[in-house]
């Protein structure tokens, strides 16, 4: 069993959003971007989220790093409480956590060349680094992901979308890091770059033991990459379990709907297939509905699913699950 | 006679670097009634090419050809003539709803706008045909929302006002430009729902631009697979899947992740797709193919019907039967 690098305690993440037009002394109301997740992380597996934009995916992964203060739970960083940490300790863990971006070109400042770009985080977390080494260090890591090390003194605008992610990915590896936080890092990129990028982290993460977490809204590229994933839906844990066994037997009505609307390129099983289809929007995380925050869309909802919010319980084999009515 | 008939559609634009010829020779035509995908990577000339046909190419492009709609010539039509066939014969659908819709205007002064603009309604009877449109589009308590502003609504609710607004005047032809990218798998679900409930009520035709083969797969007739501005295969959509014969077809299509097969390593297609200031003579995927010979260097062969495919076309050196 590989060690647990990350323990996550009903985390929560609140913000204070005025409303509309807004006078000076209108009390904020509450936005649960991110209310009560729990999981765990261990080195060398990926753990994919998904859902539904706004349904706090980002927000989560920023709170786990602390790059977004939490509200309430706790984040155990191998054994230590994270939250608590000072300056000088969160320094020293941010050593240890990377992470690569959406946008591939908007992350790399246009007026620093690669080597720089890539060098960066070396230099702010060691500047005592000989000069020869950065240089060593930034041509290893060009290399491992795939760019000519004779490259290192162009710019950003001089690259394509997959390059530019690849650089942003280089920068990441430099640090050696233990974790990697990919939020939608193939999003913006083409079919046939986007594989080359999945292809590449997948590699990176085998050599180097990598852990990642891999935020998309793309099921059948988190499916991929995954060893377990999570379902989220307006900030809550829907459906947490291994990916295969998610795929194949989905137990929460919302996961269920997710899986059946994501088209699969053949006609024939297209045609044929039937797509669950939820009706209506996503409600708003400033007064989400009782109980259970998927009711308001769900076929399955009853009396219960108003009352009480389902717990978060074992459908078996650690298929975690918060529904009332699940599979 | 064709709804559509597209013949030798060249489309060049005057950069200050230079000259880029976003689309090459393209053909294909389309019926009454049809959905045709047009499938390709950022920057493969897709978008263009329908830009042209209804004028709306930037200031420092140009087209030539022929774009015939039920018989008349459409390209490069200007004035009065484009905008008889803007909106009242073929509309069109963008990526973003938010920023298609003015935000500054109510959606009824916006969709009210299209009817008496082009049919001379008043505006009275205008808001009136825009609410029963946008019930058609299965928006809910169309009456009330349709004095909201576009910010009021979600992604794929304004996506819908689009969709009802372009078809007020019930075109023959809907371009819809990647009209699902900006939203969530479950929205997106309901929108290639209801294009196919209103190509079946309004018999419209449509053009459907996309990257995601998932969507083509699930509700086209015809496919054209268009790479660095050319054409590289057009065949109806469900031989197209079962049968790739193009290289970059085949490419393409082993390089999605799917949600139905378990595959430890995505295939990929080596490589990125060609600088279009900087176009290779022969054929734009040449560098990429796995496939190719000497002469693809030099030349591509125009698109061919594969003999015993009926409507099966390809710009391909290699022999159909090498390619496994």
């Amino acid at each position: 069993m590989s060690e647990t690098i990350m323990q996550v305690q009903d985390l929560k993440v609140y913000f204070d959003v005025l409303p509309q037009g807004a006078m000076p002394w209108t009390k904020p109301r509450r936005l649960r971007a991110v209310d009560g997740v729990t999981f765990d992380l261990k080195a060398g597996e990926t753990l994919g989220i998904v859902g539904e934009s706004g349904c706090g995916k980002s927000t989560l992964a920023r709170a786990v790093i602390r790059m977004i203060p939490a509200e309430a739970g706790s984040v155990l960083w191998l054994g230590q409480e994270l939250l608590k940490f000072d300056k000088k300790q969160l320094r020293n863990q941010r050593k240890q956590v990377q992470m690569i971006f959406q946008d591939p070109l908007a992350s790399l400042n246009p007026r620093m060349n690669i080597g720089e770009i890539i060098a960066e985080p070396l230099k702010t977390h060691y500047p005592e680094t000989p000069k020869a080494e950065i240089k060593q260090r930034v041509r290893e890591v060009m290399e491992k992901v795939g760019l000519l090390p004779n490259l290192v003194n162009r710019y950003p605008h001089e690259f394509s979308g997959g390059q530019c992610q690849r650089i942003g990915i280089a920068r990441a590896l430099i640090m050696k890091p233990k974790l990697i936080i990919c939020d939608e890092p193939v999003s913006a990129l083409d079919v046939s770059i986007q594989a080359q990028v999945v292809n590449l982290l997948k590699e990176l993460q085998d050599e180097m033991g990598l852990s990642l977490i891999f935020i998309a809204h793309d099921l059948s590229i988190v499916k991929h990459i995954s060893t377990r994933i999570m379902v989220l839906y307006l900030g809550n844990m829907v459906e947490l379990s291994d990916s295969a066994d998610l795929y194949a037997h989905p137990r929460h009505p919302y996961t269920q709907a997710l899986i059946s609307a994501v088209p699969i390129p053949d006609p024939e099983i297209e045609r044929n297939k039937e797509v669950i289809l939820i009706e209506g929007d996503l409600p708003s995380p400033i007064n989400p509905p009782s109980g259970c925050v998927f009711r308001t869309r769900c076929p399955r909802a009853a009396d219960l699913c108003a009352q009480q919010k389902p717990e978060w319980r074992d459908a078996g084999d650690g298929h975690m699950v918060a529904c009332h009515f699940h599979d | 006679m064709s709804l559509l008939e597209v013949r030798d559609l060249n489309v060049k634009f005057n950069t200050p670097d230079g000259e880029v010829h976003a689309v090459k020779n393209m053909n294909f035509s389309m019926e009454e009634g049809e959905t045709l995908a047009i499938v390709g990577e950022s920057g493969s000339g897709k978008s263009q090419a329908v830009f042209a046909m209804i004028g709306l190419l930037a200031r420092n492009g140009y087209a030539s050809g022929s774009v015939m709609f039920e018989g008349t010539e459409i390209l490069n039509l200007h004035g009065p003539a484009l905008n008889k066939i803007r909106a009242a014969k073929i509309s069109m659908i963008f990526q973003d709803p938010m920023t298609s819709l003015n935000p500054y205007m109510r959606v009824s002064d916006q969709m009210a706008e299209v009817l008496v603009h082009h049919k001379g309604m008043s505006k009275s009877a205008a808001i009136a045909e825009s609410v029963k449109m946008l019930d058609a589009v299965k928006i809910p308590e169309a009456k009330s929302r349709i004095t909201m502003y576009p910010h009021e609504f979600s992604g794929g609710m304004r996506q819908r006002v689009m969709i009802a607004m372009s078809l007020l005047c019930q075109p023959k032809l809907l371009i819809a430009d990647e009209p699902t990218t900006a939203l969530d798998v479950t929205v997106q679900a309901q929108i290639m729902q209801l294009l196919d409930d209103i190509q079946k009520d309004f018999g419209t035709a449509i053009i459907l631009i996309t990257h995601d083969l998932g969507v083509v797969a699930g509700s086209t007739h015809d496919t054209l697979v268009m790479y660095g501005g050319q054409v590289m295969e057009d065949a109806p959509t469900d031989e197209l899947f079962a049968h790739p014969t193009h290289p970059y077809t085949r490419g393409l299509l082993s390089a999605v992740p799917r949600l139905d097969q378990d595959n430890e390593t995505l295939n990929t297609i080596p490589g990125s797709p060609p600088n279009m200031m900087n176009m290779p003579k022969g054929c734009p995927f040449y560098g990429r193919c796995e496939y190719r010979l000497d002469v693809c260097v030099d030349t591509l062969p125009p698109l061919t019907e594969i003999p015993g495919h009926a409507g099966h076309f390809r710009a391909c050196n290699v022999p159909v039967e090498d390619i496994k």
